[in-house]
């Protein structure tokens, strides 16, 4: 048993707070949107250029002038603001969005984040995560624990990285992590175990060195 | 007003300024808000050896596409080019140079260029390959690294609206690149939905004022292409 695709979604919408202008990167992390607690102010951010970003839209509502970062149709609120891509990623690399959760290929154990590139193989491009995590306030990780198998939680990331030292959490299917970057060097902590998950379940599939603190 | 900036067509409003080797910008992100006409245009002149800044590369036969399809391009620089085939084929047997570039790092680059500053600091990519044989500088304990500012020969743009100065009005996302990047172009070619005379625009809504632009063609009714169509089901 562990957590699955949604309740990892659902655990990610935990780390929301009221008023928060979050980003949401493709896959697991744009199903957060589907879990914000009623009655919490949350405006999403689409780093083409979009801050309030609506739901999909009704079938034959589709603009193509109105896009996600995911090429994806969507829908715009009464709050929506549209802005140039240059003014957006100001607001991202200046610290004005509170939370980023983004997808990964691997964390390592002192926070650094690999999600964009396999040397050789594939080449579609780091699109905005590199600024995502250098500037949002919180960055999380929601991914798979292992590629069928092979642990992503590593002690140090061997694909090319998208960001030193940037990940304060990690959610996957089996546990949820934090970072401690208040000392001198970074800790790792499993901090929550999935339903149904033990710890040598997580030991067993995790090469990264980190402190149970459960 | 004159009509100085107005050209008939997409051809006739690149005619004299393509050459081959050059650097063009083509704004948009995905296929949403790029200069289609206008990249056509370039395709039937044959040009070739480009450098071409956009986001994106465009699908396979659409946008930018077309110009892999052709091979005219030489060199991209990108952020994310993960939805064309042809990209990844000419990238992998190295017909095709490309700059991966941060969104971010790429969209102030052309900010930059725009408004004539050659360089600037960022904490983008630090430690990543990005950063390898740029200068890294320590400001107030975090360490920044140093990203040039990017011009082009011609930037091409697609704007929904513009008067016949040249003053620019965009819809919704199909903004994206399109405003940095009529800055940053020597010469700064725009299509537009419509074309309207000055004084129809109010000039608080003016989103690039018409310094910036020195032709325009006007393409009423583009196609209007969708990556990715979502919907939600009607309760």
């Amino acid at each position: 048993m562990a957590w699955t695709r949604e309740q990892m979604a659902q655990r990610a919408a935990q780390e929301l707070e009221d008023g928060f202008y979050v980003n949401l990167g493709i896959g697991i992390p744009t199903l957060v949107s589907n879990y914000i607690p009623e009655g919490m102010e949350i405006q999403l951010q689409s780093e083409n250029g979009m801050l309030g970003m609506g739901p999909f839209p009704y079938e034959g509502e589709e603009d193509a002038d109105l896009i996600n970062a995911g090429k994806q149709t969507v829908t715009e609120l009464p709050t929506t603001s549209y802005f140039s891509n240059a003014d957006s990623f100001a607001m991202i690399r200046g610290g004005h969005i509170n939370l980023s959760i983004l997808g990964a290929m691997q964390v390592a154990e002192n926070a650094d984040l690999a999600n964009w590139m396999i040397p050789g193989k594939m080449v579609k491009g780091m699109g905005g995560a590199m600024d995502l995590v250098a500037g949002v306030k919180k960055v999380i990780v929601v991914m798979e624990h292992t590629a069928k198998g092979t642990p992503k939680l590593l002690k140090t990331c061997n694909l090319p990285l998208t960001g030193q030292g940037v990940v304060d959490m990690v959610i996957t299917d089996m546990a949820v992590f934090a970072f401690d970057k208040e000392g001198e060097e970074v800790t790792m902590k499993l901090i929550e175990l999935a339903d149904g998950v033990t710890l040598e379940d997580v030991e067993a599939t995790t090469e990264a060195e980190f402190i149970v603190a459960l | 007003m004159s009509d100085r900036k107005i050209y008939a067509d997409a051809k006739t409003a690149l005619e004299g300024i393509l050459k081959d080797d050059m650097t063009l910008m083509s704004g948009g992100f995905g296929l949403c808000g790029i200069p289609e006409t206008l990249i056509e245009a370039v395709k039937d002149s044959g040009v070739k050896g480009l450098t071409v800044i956009s986001n994106n590369a465009g699908v396979d036969g659409i946008g930018l596409g077309v110009l892999l399809e052709s091979k005219q391009i030489s060199t991209m620089v990108s952020s994310y080019v993960g939805e064309n085939k042809m990209f990844a084929e000419q990238y992998l047997n190295g017909d095709l140079e490309v700059v991966f570039t941060p969104q971010g790092t790429l969209s102030e680059q052309i900010r930059a260029g725009g408004a004539g500053i050659p360089a600037f600091f960022t904490k983008t990519g630090v430690g990543t390959l990005v950063a390898e044989g740029k200068e890294v500088r320590n400001f107030d304990g975090e360490d920044y690294v140093m990203e040039m500012g990017l011009t082009a020969d011609v930037a091409l743009v697609h704007a929904y609206m513009a008067d016949k100065e040249g003053n620019l009005v965009f819809r919704k996302t199909a903004r994206n690149f399109n405003p940095m990047m009529a800055t940053a172009g020597k010469i700064t070619v725009v299509e537009v939905e419509h074309l309207v005379e000055p004084g129809e625009i109010d000039p608080d809504h003016i989103v690039v004022p018409g310094v910036y632009v020195q032709r325009i063609v006007h393409v009423p009714n583009p196609v209007k292409h969708i990556e990715k169509r979502t919907t939600r089901p009607r309760n």
